[in-house]
Parts: structure tokens; C-alpha cells; sequence
């Protein structure tokens, strides 16, 4: 099983291309936030201006017969590809597979680098003790780790957990420890000087303190989650949306490779925008963050 | 010196020294890390519910003479008796106001002034007397308002609004309105002289403004390299009247002796 996993896992080059092509879209919605200032009065709408006109575009293309749909299919059929699967309930699984896959990872590789986060950022002792060895852990690209990981796991779902755990840790990790830092020390003599013990002083100067940066770093960590999920999957899995992705490209239903790419689109701007309103909630008190 | 205090304090019925702290210093002395002494063997008794300004120039000590009265530092040398007790720590008792506001941006003004209670009062209670003491200030409709909406001089009335929820009887005063325009900080000086007349407290504000000093103190210390080169008292009636020639020659005696002692 493991043997004909790592066989399969050693693709040509197409392969990979296609599997860094939903990265870049990944990676790009995540870094493009500071420019919310520019706000225009059409609101809610005007950010969707462009993807349809990308849409109608490209369908108008492949009804005229413009590109060939043996390697872009129109939005109409992706569309009914999408409703295809969705009744034979293939879709439903492969994407819970695939969401309970990331969240699990999240919350593993997250605690964790939240916990360390606040342990060094309190801790002088903790800090000596793990930072150096953590930050030369860092260094190491975890995708690389993917044969090892193989070795390790198969293609169980212990592979996928941990890779995703591992990539969402250093985040996490960092930009708590930083946030910790970074609160104001004249905040914290006030409160020492105002009476507060260290509990207090943790829960109501301290991690509010520390909230924005930590909230940079989980968004950083969705973008590194839904990455590594779409490499490890593609790479070795037998099932979810990576898989039902190779699995398509072996059967040449290019539909369905480029729904599973839309469908990574999707999850990655609703879990941005979930962290974008729980940030709108808890980091109401922030000038930067209202009317956003 | 201390009866023309007695005298003016009974011109004043509202004010209560029985509200304030004495405070007495003995041969204090505080170096940090072994290095020279910032104060250098000091002497000073304060009578409760006196309203005393130390003026210096900056590195001359005061804040750190401050730090000491409130328990922040420990003297190297000599002692600190506040009231009878010797002092330690910033109990409920003894608040300071700093130079900058110091309010959590994530708390409603209304929690901010709570944080100046204790979490031995009972939630609905400290809320009833954090709004009360907003009121005092002239911010009860800012109550709900995060401190980021405040302009500058509100958010200093927030922080005195906090020193004073506890009704402290020693109320520290770090330089608190240096930050602050001219005219908000003369409204400043005479809502804290305004409360402090009505609680009683015993005030100690540290300043470089000597016309603030001579405003609002009964009694003026000039600290000089660790010691207390001058102690002067204020023997101007309140209310006073800002440019009253008597606070103007004052004012400029106490400049002259600072600037006369310019390296």
C-alpha cells in the first residue's frame, strides 16, 4: 500500500505544475489585505466585479470555440460537473475528508505553536531552552519532509496531520511570541502598580496585547494549511479533493480538475473571511481593524 | 510653615486631611546597580492631606523620589513611613497618574476606571462607582466609548478618573498633564485641585512646570541632585487666580534658583 503510494507519489513535471498552480492562487488573496482603505461607495458588490466578468469572459471563449475544452472547460461545465458529483455524494466526502483534514491539523500544529508562542513570550527559561532549536526546525522546509513522511505514515491520515500541524506551527509560533513582546511595558507596570497579579495581568494586558499579531499569524497559517493539504493530497492520498483531482487527471475529466481548484479558491477566501470577522469582533477596540 | 497650613485648611471646610496619608522620609537613599545615588540621604515629613509639588530638573530624582514614596522601589539606605505604617506597594490606598494616559485600548472607558478597584469589589459595585467617578470628571457619556475615540486630554481625565475610584488617600501625580495643551491642561489642574479639595487626599505632583506648581501646591520642593534644595510654601488663598502677582513672584524666585544652579 505505502510502496505503490510512494510510486505514485513521484510524478512527472506536468503533475507538478499542476500542483502549484492553486498555491500561487493561494498565496495571493492572503498577502494583498493592506489595501482595504480604498473603499469605494458601491460596498459590497464592487469586490465581486471582476471575478464575473473573469467568469462570462472565459465562458463566452469556450462557447465561440476560442480555447479548447479538452484542457479548459467552460464555467458551465465545471458547473454541472460540480452538480455530478455533488449527487452521487463523491464531492460531499472528499470535501469533508479534506476540511476535517485541515482543521485537525490546524488545531494540532496551532495549539502548539500557540502554546509555545506563550510559554517563550512569558517565559525567559522557556525561551533559552526551545526558541534556537525551534527557529532550526523552521529553516526546514516541511514540504520537503514529504518522502519521509511517507516512510513514516503511508498515506494514512497521520501524514496529512502531521504536515499540515507542522506548517501551520511556525505562524503561529512566531508571531505570538512576537505579539507577547511587543505589549506595551508602560501597559503592564500600570497594571502591576494598579494591583493586578500575574493572572490578571496575562488575561486583561497581556493576550489582548498580543491579539493582533496573533491573529496575523493564523491568517498566515490558513494559507500554509490549505497548501500543504492540496501537496500532501495530491501527492499521496486516497481521498479527498487532491485525490479526486488526480484521480481526474488520470481519467482526462479536466471539469473535474478545475472544480477541485475552484473549490481550494473558495475554502481559502471562507476561511479568510472568517478570520476577518472574528477579528472585526475581537479586535473591535482597534481603529485599524473597525469599518472593515 | 505647618500653622499657615492649619490655617488655610480650616478656611476650607469641605477639605478633610483626616482623608490623606502622612507620609515621613528618614535618611533615604536609592542608587541603582551600585552606581552614584540618585537620592542622596533625604528628609522630608509630609502632613496628611497636603498638596505638595516637587519641581527639578530632569535626572534631578523626583520621579524616582516619587517611586519610593509609593513602594515602586526599594530605598537602599532609610526608610519610608507612610501614616504610622512603613510602606510597601501600591495598595488601594496609594494610585498614582502617569505622565501618559496608560489605558487598556481593548477595555471600555467605564472597565478602565474599574481597573482602578480591586477585583474584592463586586462587579455591579464597581461599576456603579466607576461611573460615578466619571461623572466627576465630565465623562459619564463617554462611559461605553473605547479609548481610541477620546482625544488626549480626555484620556487623561480617564486615567484620573481610575487614580481616584479607589478614594485613595495618597494620590501620586508623575508629571500627568505634560502632554497636554495649554488651556486643557490649566481645565486639568483645576478639576484635580477641585476633587482633591472635596476627597482630601494627600497629592504629590511631580513637575517641570514651575507655574504649575505654584498654582496648585500648598508647599513647593526643589530637588537638586538627590536632596531637597528648597521648601517653600504657597501662602496664596485658594481659589487662586492665575496670574496673581504673589504666584508670579514665587515662580520666579523658585526659576531662579533652578536656573541659577545650571552646570
Amino acid at each position: 500500500m505505502a510502496d505503490s503510494a510512494a510510486i505514485r507519489s513521484l510524478p512527472g513535471r506536468a503533475n507538478r505544475a499542476e500542483a502549484a498552480a492553486p498555491l500561487a492562487r493561494r498565496a495571493q488573496p492572503s498577502k494583498s489585505q493592506p489595501g482595504r482603505s480604498l473603499r469605494l461607495p458601491t460596498g459590497k458588490l464592487l469586490p465581486w466585479l471582476l471575478p464575473t466578468l473573469v467568469i462570462v469572459g472565459w465562458q463566452a471563449a469556450a462557447s465561440l470555440g476560442l480555447v479548447s475544452t479538452r484542457f479548459m472547460p467552460a464555467p458551465l461545465d465545471v458547473a454541472a460537473a460540480g452538480w455530478r458529483l455533488a449527487q452521487t455524494g463523491e464531492l460531499w466526502e472528499n470535501l469533508w475528508v479534506s476540511f476535517a483534514r485541515a482543521a485537525s491539523g490546524f488545531l494540532i500544529g496551532g495549539g502548539i505553536g500557540l502554546f509555545f508562542g506563550l510559554a517563550n513570550g512569558l517565559s525567559n527559561l522557556s525561551e533559552k531552552l526551545t526558541d534556537t532549536t525551534l527557529q532550526m526546525v523552521r529553516n526546514v522546509p516541511h514540504l520537503s519532509l514529504i518522502p519521509l513522511v511517507i516512510l513514516w505514515f503511508g498515506i494514512d491520515e497521520g501524514a496529512k496531520l502531521f504536515l499540515v500541524a507542522l506548517g501551520v506551527f511556525f505562524p503561529i509560533y512566531a508571531n505570538t511570541l512576537h505579539g507577547i513582546r511587543s505589549v506595551d511595558p508602560q501597559l503592564i507596570e500600570m497594571g502591576r502598580v494598579y494591583g493586578m497579579n500575574r493572572r490578571e495581568l496575562f488575561w486583561r494586558v497581556v493576550l489582548p496585547g498580543a491579539l493582533p499579531s496573533i491573529f496575523v499569524g493564523i491568517r498566515y497559517a490558513l494559507g500554509i494549511m490549505w497548501l500543504t493539504l492540496i501537496v500532501a493530497e495530491t501527492i499521496s492520498a486516497n481521498s479527498g479533493l487532491g485525490y479526486m483531482a488526480m484521480q481526474a487527471r488520470e481519467f482526462m475529466l479536466v471539469d473535474v480538475v478545475v472544480l477541485a481548484i475552484l473549490i481550494y479558491a473558495a475554502l481559502g477566501k471562507l476561511a479568510d473571511s472568517l478570520t476577518r470577522a472574528l477579528e472585526r469582533t475581537c479586535l473591535a477596540w482597534n481603529p485599524a481593524y473597525r469599518n472593515t | 510653615m505647618s500653622a499657615a497650613t492649619a490655617l488655610r485648611v480650616e478656611d476650607r471646610s469641605a477639605h478633610r486631611p483626616d482623608a490623606g496619608l502622612a507620609i515621613a522620609l528618614r535618611g533615604l537613599t536609592k542608587s541603582f546597580d551600585g552606581g552614584a545615588p540618585v537620592i542622596r540621604g533625604l528628609d522630608l515629613t509630609i502632613p496628611a492631606g497636603q498638596f505638595v509639588a516637587v519641581v527639578g530638573r530632569s535626572g534631578c530624582g523626583k520621579s524616582t523620589l516619587l517611586r519610593l514614596i509609593l513602594g515602586l522601589e526599594e530605598p537602599t539606605a532609610g526608610r519610608v513611613t507612610v501614616d504610622g505604617g512603613v510602606g510597601n506597594g501600591a495598595g488601594q490606598s496609594k494610585k498614582i497618574m502617569f505622565q501618559e494616559p496608560r489605558l487598556l485600548p481593548w477595555a471600555r472607558v467605564a472597565d478602565n476606571v474599574a481597573v482602578g478597584l480591586g477585583r474584592e469589589t463586586p462587579r455591579a459595585e464597581r461599576r456603579k462607582r466607576a461611573l460615578g467617578v466619571l461623572d466627576e470628571v465630565g465623562l459619564a457619556e463617554k462611559a461605553g466609548n473605547w479609548p481610541a475615540t477620546l482625544s488626549g486630554g480626555q484620556r487623561q481625565r480617564v486615567a484620573l478618573a481610575r487614580a481616584l475610584v479607589s478614594r485613595p488617600a495618597l494620590l501620586a501625580l508623575d508629571e500627568p498633564l505634560g502632554a497636554l495643551d495649554a488651556l486643557t491642561r490649566i481645565e486639568m489642574q483645576e478639576m484635580i485641585e477641585r476633587i482633591w479639595e472635596a476627597q482630601g487626599f494627600t497629592a504629590i505632583l511631580v513637575t517641570h512646570d514651575v507655574g504649575e506648581a505654584v498654582a496648585m501646591a500648598d508647599r513647593i520642593l526643589v530637588v537638586e541632585q538627590g536632596t531637597i534644595a528648597l521648601d517653600v510654601p504657597v501662602d496664596v488663598p485658594r481659589p487662586r487666580r492665575r496670574g496673581d502677582p504673589a504666584l508670579a513672584e514665587l515662580e520666579g524666585r523658585i526659576l531662579e534658583r533652578l536656573l541659577g544652579h545650571r552646570a
